[in-house]
């Protein structure tokens, strides 16, 4: 009885959308966000991230000069930061998707607030994750050599390569997903459009909206492709980060060569993902007034989303280690004993208590609601994560003889050039808050009660709502 | 003295589930140019506008098999035929290895094609329309609902059509030109 008492909860699942606001104040509430003059705060911040940007413009440019001798590589550690650094933006970009499409798929509504967010999050993200293999081959003007091209040398790539599957993989995924984002904008595109006082806004969302003005025929054939676009897309979002993982798995390195990659790295990604989401949600929603939108409930499923992800990660981490013992190779079961007490044991610790700890303080409903934890240990996971990846590569430190075992240090160079990848980022992202609507506007008036025709509302004063004109 | 075509009639109804009603009882009268105009799809629209069901799978189904292909022509002719190497004693084109690449260049051209059929069977890009001239059409991505019957309907009369949508609790009945 009285722990019945105690529940003030209702059954029904928290509002999507809070207040109450009518279509209007919708339309207007995330509209008047982009049509805003830009403040000083936001050319402070572009500015910003834009010489950042600068940076990493300086150091690929040094880069090209020079050669890869500028970064930290030494002989058993052939890869460094460059991979490291791909695999951290890549999985970051994998949230984006993740909620357009399988979160669509499961009916999930309260995806509506977050999606176009975290999408744009996507594209730039793997904007950044494809600049390291594009720069990291060394002879750069060779690049193309990666793409199937006929060329006058009669050769072919080798597709039995895992690195040429991450090339159709992070190619395909990016496309998909900038053809998601494109199509889930055309009706927001079309309401700034038509709400457009200058003529060059007009002919430039105009230009974008395609001619889009709300016909239910074409809403059907438009509600149909985006059911196809995340039935498609859910298998990929999956499948990227599996061919990332392939790049090490594939190989016979011991620590690498396991069949637990793929799946661990998926829900490596996912995890990443959604910090990284949290990370830009949490200031996003306080700075444009988007609280009503993106609401606590939206940050608390995301904070149990990460919640779950963490804890498959920490799992995966202990699965390796039993294998490794149980596999009775003493070559995988050194291979992680120096992991985690080897020479690179600093960054295994930190990457166990960013991504196994941290999650964990989710199970508290008071912090997945906190807006304040939940900054902070989004920026956590997202260097868990990225020493994750760190850990696995610096695994190269010690190979097969004694001889060759090394230690890797980054280079300035190695240092500035993963700054350098945010300003990349952030520049993206700044421009994308200035210019396009945060939230997906139609969605969200299409979750709200009285988007339903069958709406109570509706009907209880069904026979005098009746007007003439 | 060009004589001004009708492109039909225009009425704004207060909110969806009027618009919903609106619509099924303009088709269950037999109009069949009837266009209902949204912000957001309207849940149960296309069954009052008794519409038959999209054709976007087909554009997809096109693109996926056309990616499946060209995945597998390119890998087994390139790996088989134009440039053949053994590495590690391997036969020349096994399906396993291409498994990867059958699996993006299905997804990256299903895709591509579920695009495309968007702009194809909605007519898109569509810069001028004209009910670009009907001033509150406008709100049409904000908050406004509206109901068309195009002249190209049989049942069609500029008269009775206005009356129609008046009668069913349309206000703003507006009569539209080409």
């Amino acid at each position: 009885m009285s722990a019945q008492a105690k529940y003030t909860g209702s059954v029904f699942p928290p509002d999507l959308v809070t207040g109450n606001p009518s279509f209007g104040k919708v339309t207007n509430t995330i509209c008047e966000i982009v049509e805003a003059k830009p403040n000083f705060t936001w050319a402070a911040a572009w500015l910003l991230a834009l010489s950042v940007l600068g940076l990493l413009g300086g150091m690929i440019a040094y880069l090209f000069w020079e050669g890869t001798g500028i970064w930290g590589l030494n002989n058993p550690v052939g890869w460094g930061w460059a991979i490291v650094n791909f695999v951290f933006w890549v999985g970051i970009g994998h949230a984006g998707t993740l909620i357009s499409a399988i979160l669509f798929l499961f009916r999930q509504k309260w995806r509506t607030a977050i999606n176009r967010f975290s999408e744009a999050m996507t594209i730039f993200a793997v904007i950044c994750a494809l600049v390291f293999p594009g720069i990291h081959v060394g002879r750069v003007w060779a690049a193309y050599w990666m793409l199937p091209l006929p060329n006058q040398m009669g050769m072919w790539p080798n597709f039995r390569s895992p690195l040429l599957w991450d090339v159709f993989a992070v190619s395909t995924y990016f496309t998909v997903s900038l053809i998601f984002w494109y199509v889930g904008l055309i009706p927001d595109l079309a309401t700034l459009r038509d709400r457009a006082k200058s003529k060059i806004s007009y002919y430039a969302y105009g230009l974008f909206a395609v001619g889009w003005r709300g016909a239910n025929r074409h809403w059907q054939n438009y509600e149909r492709a985006y059911l196809i676009f995340a039935a498609i897309a859910t298998p990929l979002v999956l499948s990227v980060h599996s061919v990332v993982s392939f790049d090490f798995a594939v190989s016979i390195i011991p620590g690498w060569h396991t069949t637990i990659f793929p799946p661990y790295f998926v829900a490596g990604a996912i995890f990443s993902g959604f910090a990284m989401v949290n990370s830009l949600a949490v200031p996003c929603r306080k700075i444009f007034g988007l609280e009503d939108y993106m609401t606590v409930h939206h940050i608390e499923n995301m904070n149990k989303i990460i919640c779950v992800t963490g804890t498959m990660v920490g799992y995966a981490y202990a699965c390796e280690f039993f294998i490794a013992w149980y596999s009775a190779s003493p070559y995988e079961a050194f291979a992680f004993v120096n992991r985690a007490f080897g020479p690179y044991a600093w960054a295994y610790w930190i990457m166990i208590s960013c991504n196994v700890i941290t999650p964990q303080l989710f199970w508290f409903r008071k912090i997945r609601r906190s807006m304040t934890w939940t900054f902070i240990l989004s920026i956590f996971v997202n260097i868990g994560m990225w020493f994750e990846r760190f850990v696995i590569t610096a695994t190269l430190h010690r190979d097969f003889i004694p001889a060759s075992w090394d230690y890797y240090t980054p280079t300035i160079v190695d240092i500035l050039t993963f700054i350098g990848s945010f300003g990349l980022f952030f520049t993206l992202f700044i421009l994308f808050l200035k210019f396009l609507p945060a939230i997906a506007i139609a969605e969200v008036k299409g979750v709200m009660p009285h988007a339903d025709p069958h709406w109570s509302g509706y009907h209880q004063h069904g026979e005098e709502g009746e007007h003439h004109g | 003295m060009a004589e001004k075509k009708d492109w039909g009639v225009i009425a704004q109804f207060e909110n969806p589930a009027r618009l919903l009603e609106a619509v099924t009882e303009l088709t269950e009268k037999g109009y069949k140019d009837v266009e209902s105009w949204s912000p957001f799809p309207i849940h149960g629209m296309d069954d009052a506008m008794k519409l038959s069901g999209s054709k976007v799978p087909w554009f997809t189904l096109t693109g996926a098999i056309t990616g499946m292909t060209i995945a597998f022509l390119l890998q087994w002719w390139t790996g088989k035929i134009d440039y053949p190497v053994v590495i590690g004693g391997k036969p020349l084109f096994t399906w396993e290895y291409a498994v990867p690449v059958f699996f993006e260049l299905t997804v990256l051209l299903s895709a591509i094609c579920t695009l495309i059929s968007i702009f194809v069977l909605n007519n898109l890009p569509k810069p001028s329309h004209p009910l670009d001239k009907v001033p509150m059409f406008r709100r049409v991505t904000d908050d406004c609902f509206f109901v068309t019957i195009e002249s190209s309907d049989p049942m069609y009369d500029t008269e009775k059509s206005q009356t129609v949508l008046a009668d069913l609790g349309g206000t703003n009945v507006t009569l539209v030109e080409e």
